[in-house]
């Protein structure tokens, strides 16, 4: 009788993952989520075509004039012209960005500052904790938009920084409260203490332990933000309160409503930005549905 | 008495917690206790108590994680209230922890190298890459792992019991006066739970640390460890020489925990349960804390709490029936405990 | 010739596998086993071994990735895995019950106990009037050493132990003929674990019920079963009556596993199983132990021994035995 020696089997990982990390992991699933991913595309196929009309198309044809005014599509102007003359294509070509912009700034401000409070207010709680909350929960009794309209019709020039860097003051408030109640619940975790006991001090626990365990969330709250900052610069260039200057798509609108499009049946005027608008949330949407299905993982359809 | 240098101790801790904002509710889950570790010889020391005696409470008190309501712990001879930022570092480096969970003990985003790198770059343990690459193998090597099959993994690929395993090499590691281990083997298979605690034992007797070793499992803290405090809701029911207090208990708590546990042997059945139903209402607050479950309560016990008594060399017992005995008048616990010169080795 | 009578439970071949991305991962792999009447049959297993995937199965409540691959499980002499769900479920509270791990919350925090129990039983067509309900339940705490107050309040007013013992009065309230008790005293002290188990003993000794108890503990086993079954990475090692496995085990992994248990009868030097449970989605070719195992032999890494059965109702999975009997068989 021959006694081989035992073997301990070679591959002794009990999953038999191949060696992926969670970020690779989380890139991996944000992958797999269709929602997500049709989102993402959708976002992307603005993008680009952002970005190909602005180096394509000549500025000037987004100026009063830059053709014969009320014109219905044709070859020389692709969605026809305005009442004013602008070519309605450029229009949206330069205004889709600049709605984006004001998101991206927006959404920067807004998670940056909510962010940073929200940790603040979780990890180190007492005094923080209470002075922090106190003033978000006063924030969010501010009704932001009827602030947002008296500011700007106050001032007579607006800019799209400007508009993003308001609209981003009053977007911290939702990103505090949810960083915040994640941290109060991860700060009790026992690789927090661990790291304590590695010499870690507290700020770099929030940066190295608890920042990357959160960016899923970081991430909704980031995509939440921007779109709700679209909204409100387009809901405020479309009743006139926005940049006037420079193309956006609610200032589109503003004007198209103005000079009565719709009575006029001047659909290439009035239907395009919306649309564009329509794609736009229904992207933002599918984003933040996927996001949160990703960093819950009971939202999960599958495995 | 014995002459121990005391390393860590906690004079009359009390912790309550408050719940609630309008009606706040009070929970006393530590007591006036008071314990010392001492510096030499090291030693093991268990503290066993089911959930809510105060044993997790008084291993974050004692690891300086959580603060007293009222009383001092003190390392070193120094209050760590009042230490100074580096002073309190020393503290956090030579008093070390191992958690009961293997899995939460891990940040899921890194791999597991992490928290053995870290602690080398903080305390400033190796001078190269190389120097800590060598610290490290030599560690998990010392707990029975294998750093091929660890290293460079991520929490989620490894099993429960390798998990435990790093965080004791983790501690070894930092080469610390005392390892606080909360329930270290309570989430981990029975095959591997023999294999930690005897490497718990190796660290106590080949690098001299001591062990403080929190559990509701009396068989392994008869197992692995000297002496045993037994905390009923946060009070002191028994504590001394383990052979003694397991084997011959004379605290009904501890008579109602020894029975209880469910021997590995089908010929030593449970007996008939033994214990008293709960009273409802009628209870002072002021006196014994058992007093609703005790078979051989009296009107006394319920007036005034016992005082520790003596009935042994090495063990001490909060309950009236042992006054004859004599109080037991020392404020360190650990003069009751027994010395490691006079136990036995164990039977290979 | 056993009749369905005396044998409540059978289990034949059982396979059950979780579908994940990367293939199936055989958490049971073709266990069969018989439970007589009102015997106390204890299944032990470490993490990965497929007890608890066992325990839903047999009340075929297991749920997706997780699915039933083969075999066949008998209740009363009728294989459930050929009935649909509506026979299934009437099956289940009158003829097999269950008795959930201590951790999970079974109860409905927001129905006072006596409601949910009669929920329970009216959805398995038991009908009552208001007081024969309110008798019968009484009657089923008091089994169990509750008080009938309990019957009014809510699941959040009882400790721990009262709950589990709620779980077991709705086990028994139909007479069932198999109980399984899936993990009940996990989360539970030691003190509270000792009555819940003296209540689930007494239950069901007096309705007759054959009990499965499904956990780690030996020590519970030892206190609680007549009969012990060795579960290792799905499959069945090792079964017998609990004083042949505890002081006669033959199979390898039941031999280190009760010489790693520790007690309190004196100190000695601790060991354990080295190596790590091996993964269920490749597991080894042969003997699903042979890469743990001291005694392992070239045949144990090729071919999968079978569960034979030897004297005193033991039987046991290893080639060592059956090589020892054909060299004895040459040699005599």
């Amino acid at each position: 009788m021959s006694t081989a020696s035992p073997q301990i089997a070679p591959s002794d990982s009990i999953t038999e993952d191949e060696q992926i990390g969670v970020f690779s992991a989380i890139l991996v699933m944000i992958g797999r989520n269709k929602t997500l991913v049709a989102g993402f595309s959708l976002i992307l196929l603005i993008g680009l075509f952002s970005l190909f009309g602005t180096l394509l198309i000549d500025p000037e044809r987004t100026e009063v004039g830059a053709g014969k005014p009320a014109q219905s599509p044709s070859s020389e102007h692709l969605l026809g012209t305005d009442q004013q003359g602008r070519d309605v294509f450029a229009d949206l070509a330069y205004g889709t960005p600049a709605s984006l912009i004001i998101g991206l700034i927006a959404g920067v401000i807004g998670v940056g500052i909510g962010t940073a409070l929200g940790f603040l207010a979780g990890y180190y709680r007492g005094y923080w904790d209470t002075f922090i909350s106190l003033t978000t929960d006063v924030f969010l009794t501010i009704p932001a938009l009827l602030v947002l309209v008296v500011i700007a019709s106050m001032t007579t020039v607006l800019s799209i920084e400007a508009m993003g860097l308001l609209i981003g003051f009053f977007a911290w408030m939702g990103p505090a409260r949810t960083i915040r109640s994640q941290v109060l619940s991860l700060r009790d975790r026992s690789y927090v203490d661990v790291a304590k006991f590695n010499g870690v001090r507290d700020i770099e626990i929030i940066w190295r332990e608890l920042v990357p365990t959160l960016m899923p969330y970081i991430a909704a709250s980031f995509v939440g933000t921007v779109a709700a900052a679209i909204l409100a610069s387009i809901g405020l260039s479309a009743l006139g309160l926005g940049p006037q200057n420079e193309p956006s798509l609610g200032l589109t609108i503003y004007w198209s409503v103005t000079y009565g499009a719709l009575i006029r049946e001047m659909w290439w005027w009035f239907g395009p930005p919306i649309v564009v608008i329509v794609m736009l949330f229904i992207g933002l949407f599918l984003m933040t549905a996927g996001l949160d299905q990703v960093s819950n993982p009971r939202l999960r359809t599958s495995v | 008495m014995n002459e121990v240098t005391p390393l860590l101790e906690c004079r009359d801790v009390s912790k309550t917690f408050v719940s609630g904002t309008f009606r706040k509710r009070y929970n006393l889950a530590l007591d006036k206790t008071s314990l010392t570790i001492a510096d030499s010889p090291p030693a093991i020391t268990a503290i066993a108590g089911e959930s809510g005696s105060g044993k997790t409470t008084l291993a974050r008190v004692l690891l300086g994680l959580l603060p007293p309501t009222s009383g001092q712990v003190i390392y070193k001879g120094q209050d760590i209230a009042e230490m100074s930022r580096s002073e309190f570092r020393d503290f956090r480096r030579e008093v070390q922890v191992i958690f009961q969970d293997p899995f939460e003990s891990y940040n899921p985003f890194y791999k597991v190298d992490h928290v053995l790198e870290t602690p080398i770059r903080k305390y400033g343990l190796a001078k190269n890459k190389t120097e800590a690459k060598e610290l490290i193998i030599d560690a998990l090597e010392t707990v029975g792992l294998r750093p091929s099959e660890t290293l460079g993994r991520y929490p989620h690929q490894l099993s429960g019991g390798q998990r435990q395993r790093i965080m004791v090499a983790r501690a070894v590691m930092l080469r610390p006066k005392i390892i606080v281990a909360d329930e270290p083997v309570s989430m981990v298979d029975a095959s591997l739970r023999a294999t930690i605690l005897e490497t718990l034992r190796t660290l106590n007797d080949e690098f001299g640390i001591s062990i403080l070793y929190i559990t509701h499992d009396l068989t392994t803290a008869y197992q692995v460890a000297e002496n045993i405090i037994v905390l009923y809701k946060g009070t002191v029911a028994e504590a001394g020489d383990v052979e003694k207090v397991i084997n011959s208990p004379t605290h009904p708590y501890t008579r109602l925990l020894v029975d209880s546990i469910p021997q590995p042997d089908p010929d030593l059945q449970w007996g008939s349960d033994s214990s008293v139903s709960r009273l409802t209402g009628g209870l002072s607050g002021h006196g014994c804390v058992f007093y609703d479950r005790c078979p051989i309560r009296q009107d006394r016990c319920d007036e005034t709490p016992p005082s520790l008594y003596q009935p042994d060399k090495y063990r001490v017992t909060s309950c009236y029936a042992y006054e004859d005995s004599g109080v037991f008048d020392s404020p360190r616990l650990t003069d009751a405990f027994i010395p490691a010169s006079e136990i036995a080795p164990i039977q290979g | 010739m056993t009749t369905t009578k005396d044998v409540p439970l059978r289990v034949e071949n059982l396979e059950v596998h979780y579908h994940t991305r990367k293939g199936p991962v055989k958490a049971v792999d073709g266990v069969s086993f018989e439970l007589q009447k009102g015997e106390r049959l204890g299944l032990v297993g470490e993490s990965g071994s497929g007890k608890s995937t066992i325990a839903l199965s047999l009340m075929v409540a297991h749920k997706e990735p997780a699915k039933i691959e083969g075999g066949k499980i008998f209740l009363n002499g009728t294989d459930m895995l050929t009935l649909n769900d509506n026979e299934v479920r009437r099956k289940r509270l009158s003829e097999i019950a269950m008795v959930p791990q201590g951790a999970l919350n079974s109860l409905n925090p927001v129905m006072r106990v006596k409601d949910q129990m009669i929920d329970g039983l009216k959805a398995h067509g038991v009908s009552k009037s208001q007081d024969e309900f309110a008798d019968f339940i009484a009657e089923l705490l008091t089994r169990v050493g509750l008080d009938v107050a309990v019957a009014e309040m809510y699941p959040h007013e009882l400790s721990g132990g009262m709950k589990q013992r709620v779980t077991i009065a709705l086990s028994i309230s139909m007479n069932p003929s198999v109980i399984i008790a899936d993990e009940p005293t996990s989360a539970l002290d030691v003190v509270v674990q000792r009555q819940i188990v003296q209540t689930l003993r007494e239950a069901q000794d007096r309705i007759g019920a054959a009990t499965i108890l499904i956990g780690h503990d030996m020590g519970l086993m030892a206190q609680f079963a007549t009969r012990i079954g060795i579960m290792y990475a799905g499959r069945l090692v090792e079964i017998g009556p609990t004083k042949e496995i505890f002081n006669n085990p033959k199979h390898p992994y039941t031999q280190m596993l009760i010489s790693s248990l520790p007690n309190t009868r004196g100190k000695r030097r601790l060991s354990g199983i080295p190596g790590i449970t091996p993964s269920l989605l490749n597991p080894p070719p042969g003997c699903v132990f042979h890469t743990r195992c001291p005694q392992a032999t070239e045949r144990c890494m090729i071919e999968i021994p079978k569960l034979v059965a030897e004297e005193n109702g033991h039987s046991w999975a290893c080639h060592l035995y059956t090589e020892a009997k054909s060299e004895e068989e040459v040699t005599a």
